[in-house]
């Protein structure tokens, strides 16, 4: 036996992004926007769509919504949403290695038969509450937005880069707590541009309800994107 | 868990370049902005290649510092923390040109020795 070495030079994730891009082209081919909504565990996603799709099966100008959860704690939130007129399928993240701190193309793309792409114009995928391994992974999506709360450290940013850098919207949730907690929604932003200068950032309510009109207006233009050159 | 992802991930890497061969080295180059903490994904590593071709390999890694480049200035820098930000003039709208890598760089195998007669 001898060794002998060999040159990869092949980025790790890249089996990942392959399936990403396998699940993207289907999304396209059904016409179907695909949003990857992350955040820390209590954030407030699950809030943050409820109130998003109180009001029916459609936001802005009848735009078909659709979720996929994806969640740690069996079907916790997938119940919580099952009172909303909208499809909700829940993903299995138990198995696999690893594999339920968040969702890979592969899980998703085993979601995708259980899927109604037909009636559907917008996807919101709730990914799992992590702020480290969810921004790893891409899933086939065309955007993602990032739920940071209040109730968070407004240094957030500086302490998980990547998953700021990879988000097309901040949304800052819990707003109506901001005279009872140590946030500084300034040293937040500050912290923010520093890590992804010039991304679009929110503040809302989940709970009040403020600024969830200019979210649900925000997602509501994205299948506007879908074929659309970049 | 962050290093249990990604360490399955270079196993699965590695184990496609290797063709089959037991693989004894793996050589990554680590982003300084992907956060992956060297020790957790040795230790993550050692336990995901487990009856894999890399059962028993060495991890070793480099590390890429961040380097950006101002359009700006027309000039490349390297940062050693955050923010962003382009050090001579200050301008935030720089490019991140390194620092994102999650590289498997190379792999050592073992081979049946060529025949040299
Ligand atoms: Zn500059």
């Amino acid at each position: 036996m001898h060794r002998v070495k060999v040159r990869v030079a092949e980025d790790a994730l890249d089996a990942n992004a392959t399936i990403a891009a396998a699940n993207r082209a289907d999304f396209d081919r059904a016409g179907v926007a695909v949003v990857n909504l992350m955040s820390a565990p209590g954030a407030g996603k699950t809030t943050v769509l409820e109130r998003i799709l109180g009001d029916g099966p459609t936001i802005g100008d009848g735009v078909r919504v659709g979720v996929l959860e994806g969640d740690v704690q069996g079907s916790l939130d997938a119940d919580r949403l099952a009172h909303l007129h909208v499809p909700v399928v829940q993903l299995d993240t138990g198995s696999g290695f690893g594999g339920e701190c968040h969702l890979d193309a592969n899980m998703v793309r085993s979601a995708l038969p259980l899927l109604p792409l037909d009636d559907l114009d917008l996807l919101i995928v709730e990914n799992v509450g992590n702020l480290v391994c969810p921004a790893e992974f891409r899933i086939g999506e065309d955007a993602r937005i990032m739920v940071s709360s209040v109730a968070e450290g407004d240094d957030k940013p500086l302490k998980y880069p990547l998953m700021f850098r990879t988000c097309e919207l901040v949304v800052v949730n819990k707003v109506d707590l901001l005279e009872h907690v140590d946030f500084d929604l300034d040293r937040f932003f500050y912290h923010l541009q520093a890590v992804h200068p010039g991304v679009p950032h929110l503040e809302v309510s989940a709970r009040t309800g403020q600024g969830i009109d200019a979210l649900r207006a925000w997602l509501a233009r994205l299948p506007d994107r879908v074929g659309a050159p970049a | 868990m962050h290093e249990f992802s990604i360490a399955s991930a270079v196993v699965a890497t590695a184990a496609k370049h290797a063709g089959g061969r037991r693989v004894t080295v793996v050589s990554l180059r680590l982003g300084a902005l992907r956060q992956v903490v060297p020790d957790a994904l040795a230790f993550a590593f050692a336990i995901v290649s487990r009856e894999t071709v890399c059962d028993g390999a060495r991890l070793t890694w480099e590390s890429v510092p961040v380097r950006v480049r101002c359009a700006p200035c027309d000039r490349t820098s390297t940062l050693e923390r955050l923010p962003l930000r382009c050090p001579r003039c200050g301008d935030g709208g720089v490019a991140v040109v390194a620092g994102e890598e999650l590289e498997v760089e190379s792999i050592e195998v073992e081979e049946e020795a060529a025949c040299t007669a």
